[in-house]
């Protein structure tokens, strides 16, 4: 099941053909540690396409969400995982982290 | 608690809604119940499956396994909901007609409820694969089992009040209007899930043109607001949709609208071909 899964989605993915565009982009780190977010306030050029790359230092699994931005995924405890966020107009946007959303919260500055 | 709580209502709420509104849709099928129970169930365990495999699915197509999962279920929820729409717009009017002359309720086989069957397996597997995932956070963070659970069922129970809500709502509505009520509701259900669809595309950086924000109305009504979720899951709005979610939602609306047209005017070529009989 495991690999049927991993087979469609695989298949799915090379049908519609990643851009190759998304490995030249800049990259920026964030990280979750204790359920909060560092840096919380993350700096990103505008009108550029960057690659946002969100390390789960802690245990459980956290969702990043971004009502502004328009992205929400599920990041694994002690996984990572890649957002690619962009091109933006200057301006702030602010997303949380969904599991825990008292404490883990962020904005992505864009100038 | 209360976090908890508030949490799994949202998501709940989504799959109820769109459960209690399959209900209605279905009302003249006697064993509608026995099917929506059936895509609950199934629904719910396929949650579970992806949250145990979240891995593996993170990690597929480089990186983007999860977006495009995503993507896949609610374009697959789409084309369900096209079908059953299309199939009732067909053959809607003559088994109600029917129903009425034999004077009961129309039976199993008449009626394709595997594609709302479908539907509310994919609506549930999505919703839960997130509660299932938040929950598991929850417990190895050492919150106490009793917090979790109380707040999980009070959530739970809210969301389903919620579903019921809209069930006993619509049906109040005469049933002369109320065929086309559903299916204008769930017309604009489908299109909602296919904006839906295009954002996942997008995050997956699959989709690249028409990203741009066209509006922002979280001032008025903001999508994590009761009414906002209320409104995102029944008619798919979005406070702040980019374009491609706007073209999206009103390709979905132009394709499976004109096919329901199409297979309503009589001596017509018919488009679509009917369901397969249920076994009973």
């Amino acid at each position: 099941m495991k690999q049927l899964v991993a087979i469609i989605i695989c298949t799915a993915a090379l049908v519609v053909g990643l851009p190759s565009s998304a490995w030249a982009m800049p990259e920026f780190t964030l990280r979750i540690k204790e359920h909060k977010f560092t840096p919380t306030v993350l700096h990103i050029p505008a009108n550029t396409k960057v690659r946002l790359i969100i390390k789960n230092l802690d245990a459980t699994p956290e969702e990043f969400e971004s009502e502004e931005l328009h992205r929400e995924k599920v990041i694994q405890g002690h996984g990572q995982g890649v957002v690619f966020i962009g091109p933006l107009a200057p301006g702030t946007y602010s997303f949380i982290g969904e599991f825990h959303e008292a404490t883990a919260r962020g904005q992505i500055v864009v100038k | 608690m209360f976090s908890t709580a508030i949490l799994v209502f949202r998501e709940v709420l989504e799959a109820a809604l769109i459960i209690g509104l399959v209900a209605v849709a279905s009302r003249e099928l006697a064993s509608r119940f026995k099917w929506i129970s059936i895509g609950i169930g199934s629904g719910i365990l396929g949650a579970i499956l992806i949250a145990m495999m979240a891995d593996v699915i993170n990690n597929a197509a480089a990186g983007m396994g999860q977006e495009l999962l995503n993507a896949m279920i609610l374009l697959a929820a789409v084309i369900m909901l096209g079908w059953h729409n299309i199939w009732m717009k067909k053959h809607g009017r003559e088994l109600a007609v029917h129903a009425r002359q034999l004077g009961q309720a129309v039976s199993d086989g008449q009626q394709p409820m595997y594609a709302l069957t479908i539907l509310v397996g994919l609506a549930v597997l999505r919703e839960g694969a997130e509660v299932v995932l938040f929950l598991y956070s929850m417990v190895v963070s050492g919150t106490p089992a009793g917090q979790i659970a109380s707040g999980g069922a009070a959530g739970l129970a809210v969301g389903v009040a919620f579903g019921a809500g809209l069930y006993f709502g619509l049906l109040r509505i005469p049933m002369r209007y109320l065929f086309r009520f559903t299916s204008i509701l769930l017309l604009m259900l489908s299109a909602g899930l296919a904006a839906q669809a295009a954002g996942f595309l997008v995050q997956a950086n699959v989709i690249n043109v028409m990203t741009s924000t066209l509006w922002d109305t979280s001032w008025l009504v903001s999508e994590r607001s009761v009414p906002g979720n209320i409104l995102h899951a029944l008619v798919g709005y979005i406070a702040n949709p980019m374009g491609i979610q706007l073209l999206f939602y009103l390709a979905t609306i132009s394709i499976i609208g004109s096919l329901m047209w199409l297979v309503d005017r009589p001596g017509q070529v018919r488009m679509v071909k009917p369901a397969p009989s249920l076994p009973s």
